[in-house]
């Protein structure tokens, strides 16, 4: 890989960083061949890579239902879900590639566990409604968290999200739409989206990750404008988003302590559960083994297609050159 | 423009599509390389909107695919065997797109009510059947192991390739240049890829008939099961 820092690395170190704060000061993007901190990089990749993860993870949790859809027209729209999450994978591993960390060695630290990726894909999918519930409240909750980032500092992690940040919204729209469809449907129907909320709205809560007084990467990342809120108030904006929506669904969020708080203007929530998010990050979830089991099956599996692709494309390479 | 639709026909067509989008669909979040998992759900989704609009021509689409017992589908068997490993997917895909290539081309010039949709739809097939080519070169002329892999996958699907141009009632397809044509391109490719035509019979020779009279495979089965379930689930219920 090419692009690291400038060949020429300046003695000056302090001159750059100088230059390098101006520009994130300024509200400039960096591009993959400006000078930066090494800090700054590998908090750029380790926050891309673990994008990407989630991407690609996050796709299993659905593709479970693809098989199982009940109406032709739900199918096409969960093929394409699942088929954008790829995609999305892929933008946010070339946004990667630009900081010299290729795909390879990423998916390598993802399946030998050096490498995380959301621990909400750690929640099974029992029910159709839990694809209802994924595409509001969990795409709904990247979302909140991405459109920040559309304004991150690092260019390439910016462009990817404005992208992706589309793509997910209609996600959420079409998860909105299937559990009305649900909630206004038969009984067994309504019970089955109330059943799905139920269970996926706390660890949506908990994708913003710890509370501000725990997060040990944020205030680095606030300064360097990679991340532009904190997760509180990222979590507090999802809640005040979702509440009215519940009502509009028809279906009630599992939480006696959520009310309108009239002094701060915003919902009041009740305590989330640290020790279940600790315990799912450690690798204690329900689904933590076989996800990642999935994803290295797919991927050994499919080494002999990849070296067959190598071989010819080594082979006649030159030739179409 | 004939206006009554051959039943026969579209189910034929529509179910074809229908059964391999779903076969296709099995591989979301398994497949060998993340633009593998673009490029199969992108045919996937092509066939599935071709199978939406051939199933609509005679009736509801949520019945017909949902609620149709196995002996009443009229697709071809190749389509509804399993994925195997991605070898047999990639000879299965050949197979197919260079038949229903070569078919919508047909039909796209006929005065059938299939015209406009097999104009529209020949050229996404066009696109399934370039990558199919692209990975058949790929693991012909790629390593040992996937030279044995796509060879192996060849001979086990050409038994089903037979059934692809026996006659279908309400389909003016000439069958004999379909297969000429078809027998041509992949013939092409094979040499391409430096892998020999598979010998051998191109049907089963049972007497009972195949896919287009309903007389399906055992996997077929459980494939239909699975689909099928919630929707059945459910009587009456809008999704
Ligand atoms: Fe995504
Ligand atoms: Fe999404």
């Amino acid at each position: 890989m090419t692009a690291t820092a400038p060949e020429t690395e300046a003695p000056d170190t302090a001159g750059l960083e100088a230059v390098f704060e101006a520009a994130v000061a300024a509200d400039e993007r960096i591009e993959p061949r400006d000078w930066m901190p090494d800090a700054y990089r590998a908090t750029l990749v380790r926050q891309m890579a673990q994008h990407a993860h989630s991407e690609i993870i996050g796709m299993q949790p659905e593709a479970n239902w693809i098989t199982r859809a009940p109406s032709l027209r739900r199918k096409a729209i969960l093929m394409a879900k699942v088929q954008d999450e790829a995609g999305h994978g892929l933008y946010l591993y070339s946004a990667a590639e630009t900081l010299g960390t290729g795909r390879e060695e990423l998916l390598d630290k993802l399946h030998a566990g050096r490498q995380r990726y959301s621990s909400i894909f750690n929640y099974p999918t029992l029910t159709w409604a839990d694809v209802g519930a994924i595409g509001w409240l969990v795409d709904g909750a990247a979302i909140t968290n991405q459109v920040p980032l559309c304004r991150c500092s690092y260019g390439p992690y910016a462009r990817a999200m404005v992208r992706i940040c589309k793509e997910e919204s209609f996600h959420q729209r079409q998860g909105y739409e299937l559990l009305l469809t649900l909630s206004r449907g038969t009984p067994a129907q309504h019970a089955m989206a109330q059943d799905a909320v139920d269970r996926w709205w706390w660890p949506s809560l908990m994708m913003f990750g710890p509370p501000d007084d725990a997060s040990a990467h944020s205030a680095q990342s606030m300064a360097w404008k990679i991340k532009r809120h904190s997760n509180d108030e990222l979590r507090q904006r999802f809640v005040d988003i979702c509440v009215p929506q519940a009502e509009s669904l028809g279906l009630t969020l599992p939480d006696p302590d959520l009310r309108w708080n009239e002094e701060r203007g915003h919902y009041d929530f009740g305590p989330i559960d640290w020790d279940e998010f600790h315990e799912v990050l450690r690798g204690n979830g329900p689904c933590n083994d076989q996800r990642l089991a999935q994803r290295r099956r797919a991927h050994e599996e499919g080494a002999w297609v990849r070296e067959a692709a190598a071989a010819y494309a080594a082979k006649h390479g030159e030739a179409t050159a | 423009m004939t206006t009554v639709v051959p039943e026969r026909a579209a189910l034929a067509l529509g179910d074809d599509a229908l059964v391999l989008s779903h076969r296709l669909g099995e591989w979301a979040g398994h497949a060998p390389v993340l633009e593998e998992e673009v490029a199969l759900a992108n045919i996937a989704l092509d066939l599935l909107g071709q199978a939406r609009t051939l199933l609509s021509l005679v009736g509801d689409e949520d019945d017909l695919a949902f609620l149709r017992e196995e002996r009443a589908f009229r697709n071809v068997q190749l389509v509804e065997q399993p994925n195997g490993d991605f070898a047999h997917t990639i000879a299965r895909q050949l197979y197919f797109s260079a038949y229903q290539e070569l078919l919508y081309g047909q039909l796209a010039a006929s005065d059938t009510v299939f015209a406009p949709l097999a104009a529209k739809a020949v050229k996404e097939v066009a696109y399934h059947r370039d990558h199919a080519e692209h990975w058949t070169l790929r693991l012909g002329d790629g390593t040992d192991e996937s030279r044995r892999r796509m060879r192996h996958a060849l001979d086990a699907l050409w038994r089903y390739t037979g059934e692809l141009f026996e006659p279908v009632e309400g389909l003016p397809v000439d069958g004999p240049a379909l297969r000429e044509g078809w027998l041509g391109r992949i013939t092409g490719v094979l040499e391409r890829a430096g892998l020999a035509l598979p010998e051998g019979p191109q049907h089963t020779p049972w007497a009972a008939g195949g896919g287009r009279q309903g007389i399906h495979t055992e996997p077929f089965g459980r494939m239909l099961a699975e689909m099928q379930h919630l929707h059945r689930s459910h009587p009456g219920a809008s999704w």
